[in-house]
């Protein structure tokens, strides 16, 4: 029965846009798309309740066995990444924007659900999918319909931000294709498991390598690896808050998910760490990520660009935990997938309550405004606490699984310079803090009629500002999870 | 081995047509670097995207290989006429038309992006507009 309803985890999003597209009607598109993604989510659920303890549930597309046939597989890794992604995909979603993006029309709107969903179904089927080729069709799927979100802001630059975007992510989008396509010339086969069960990479073998690199730097542009970043901050910060929500706590995580998959399933953990080194590239990057990037968080003076940069930075610690290649340090990286989800989604969801409010995220426009939204102000402390690491957020739990792989492979400088980058990130979110807080409005900007933001925006925020909390304090679920698929990649497993 | 063969095999041009994709690939990237019109970066892209698909074509090749279209009469083991056939490899085809599909919807998507920004800024090219950000914030 479960490997039934597998599949629909996948179909049903990809078969509600058209049916958006067709009905028009934008209060129906709304809640048929908010049902079609809770139901994902109740799959999702299940399926991560089925499959933990090393559970495999695999679907056959079209009744063709693979390796022939393209095959949906989902183990703890995946299920952890779908319950990710549609857990995201609801509570943002149901955040109530109040008209929608700013440069969609009402009689549009439908579109615009549309896409979202498309946008879902594209990132739920590269983690579901266990075909080479499938996942770049997923990619693509995904990447495209972000353009499309992202050019909907308000802002005429947010329009310039997707084409940025666009030519990146076409440019990782084809490096990904071109590297699926060398291994397929090495093994003769698309299927994840029958690539890596047949590849047997090695240094000498110039194709396999090339393979590699393309894989890598492609999906790197997809994750915004630190030099590879530079679509991001303008992509996120000039899209309508609530996709900034929505892409920050799920894209790059796929992306992040996508990237482990190719070094530990398809080229091994062996190979890559032991007889490249990829490390002494990773590692570096991962350290410039998390220091470069976060400084230039703190000189921004509009909150969404800050949020953007810190986001960047974030991703560092991710690709750090991939870089120690041990149990504990990759499930710090897997456990920071959920838990930056949740933080950066909560922080631009209270980013889209005071544009609503405010007018501007700019951070002199926020002056004081935390006696007059003092809910949502609330939320925004605790994201930011959760950013640095303070102990009782997620963020602690991260770094210290993080800080403790570090230290089992015995980079102490490494470790000492995590904490470090955490006093950069008390810089930015102090800055925020003291401007919010006990900074007083300037005379020009009166805030007199600021009111705190309405239930429908507040509620969902909160949600992810409570989870920051609740995951920060119960670990079982997170953390437990993300050990169980780190052990499972590192014996090369999917 | 007479001079040309000696020349072809000390610089790997056996494998001429990898040579002349990558060369493709590289005019591609090098418009979508080096021109600020959008269209041409547009363009670049496409070539970019165009080299990629002439590799997986160029993979699929058999020598000697013909369309893999099994004629009528060959038996079981696909051999005709007392003789073995080889065929080229039709999968990476197969991907080719769905991957020159994601490159229409990407230059088309691209396309109207440019289109919008022509609008709003008045001008495809991209310092112009840079420059306008700059001026208008």
């Amino acid at each position: 029965m479960i490997e039934k309803i597998l599949v629909l985890e996948v179909v049903l999003p990809l078969l509600a846009a058209p049916v958006c597209v067709l009905v028009r009607h934008p209060r129906f598109c709304r809640l048929f798309s908010l049902g079609v993604i809770a139901a994902c989510f109740a799959i999702a659920v299940a399926l991560l309740v089925e499959v933990r303890g090393g559970g495999v549930i695999s679907y056959q597309l079209g009744g063709w066995p693979p390796p022939l046939g393209i095959e949906y597989r989902v183990s703890t890794i995946n299920a952890y990444l779908l319950a990710l992604v549609t857990a995201m995909a609801l509570v943002v979603f149901s955040f109530d924007s109040r008209g929608g993006p700013p440069r969609v029309p009402e009689q549009r709107r439908h579109l615009y659900y549309a896409v979202f969903l498309l946008c879902i179904s594209g990132l739920l089927g590269i983690a579901i999918t266990g075909d080479a080729f499938n996942i770049f069709v997923f990619l693509e799927i995904s990447s495209l319909s972000s353009y499309i979100l992202v050019s909907l802001g308000g802002h005429r630059r947010a329009v310039m931000s997707a084409f940025y975007y666009l030519v990146m992510g076409t440019i990782g989008g084809v490096f990904f294709m071109l590297g699926v396509g060398l291994l397929y010339q090495a093994t003769g086969t698309l299927n994840l498991r029958d690539i890596a069960a047949r590849l047997e990479p090695s240094l000498d073998d110039r194709g396999t390598v090339l393979a590699l690199a393309l894989l890598v730097v492609g999906i790197s542009i997809k994750l915004a690896v630190f030099p590879l970043h530079h679509w991001l901050p303008n992509a996120y910060s000039f899209a309508p808050p609530k996709v900034s929500a929505f892409l920050a706590a799920t894209a790059t995580k796929v992306s992040f998910y996508l990237l482990a998959m190719v070094l530990f399933t398809i080229f091994g953990a062996p190979f890559v760490f032991e007889e490249l080194r990829l490390q002494a590239v990773l590692l570096p990057l991962s350290i410039l990520a998390m220091f470069l990037a976060s400084g230039a968080a703190i000189f921004q003076t509009d909150l969404r660009r800050l949020l953007a940069y810190s986001s960047v930075a974030q991703i560092g610690y991710m690709t750090l935990g991939l870089s120690t290649a041990n149990a504990t340090g990759l499930a710090g990286g897997l456990v920071h997938l959920f838990n930056h989800a949740v933080m950066k989604g909560g922080l631009f969801l209270v980013v889209a309550c005071l544009l609503y409010r405010v007018g501007s995220v700019h951070i002199d426009a926020l002056a004081g405004i935390g006696r007059r939204m003092p809910l949502t102000s609330a939320a925004l402390v605790i994201g930011g606490l959760s950013l640095i690491g303070v102990p009782g957020t997620v963020g602690f739990v991260s770094k210290w699984y993080l800080v403790s792989g570090v230290l089992e492979r015995g980079w102490t400088a490494a470790a000492v310079l995590i904490l470090l980058s955490s006093l950069l990130a008390l810089v930015y979110v102090g800055k925020v803090v003291e401007v919010v807080y006990f900074r007083k409005p300037a005379e020009t900007q009166p805030i007199d009629h600021v009111r705190e933001a309405p239930l429908g925006m507040l509620a969902p925020a909160w949600v992810l500002a409570a989870a920051a909390v609740f995951f920060g304090l119960t670990t079982d679920w997170t953390y437990g999870v993300a050990r169980e698929a780190a052990e499972l990649l590192l014996a090369g497993g999917i | 081995m007479n001079l040309p063969e000696a020349l072809v095999s000390s610089v790997g041009w056996g494998l001429w047509a990898y040579w002349l994709l990558i060369a493709l690939m590289m005019v591609g990237l090098y418009i979508v670097i080096a021109r600020d019109n959008l269209i041409k970066k547009v363009m670049g892209l496409n070539i970019f995207q165009a080299a990629a698909i002439l590799f997986y074509v160029t993979m699929a090749k058999v020598a000697g290989g013909t369309a893999p279209i099994v004629p009528a009469g060959a038996d079981h083991a696909g051999g005709h006429g007392g003789h073995e056939i080889v065929y080229s490899n039709p999968l990476p085809h197969v991907l080719m038309l769905t991957a020159i599909v994601v490159g229409v919807a990407t230059t088309a998507l691209a396309l109207a992006l440019a289109v919008r920004i022509h609008g709003d800024y008045g001008t495809s090219e991209e310092d112009e507009a840079v420059v306008y950000d700059m001026e208008h914030g």
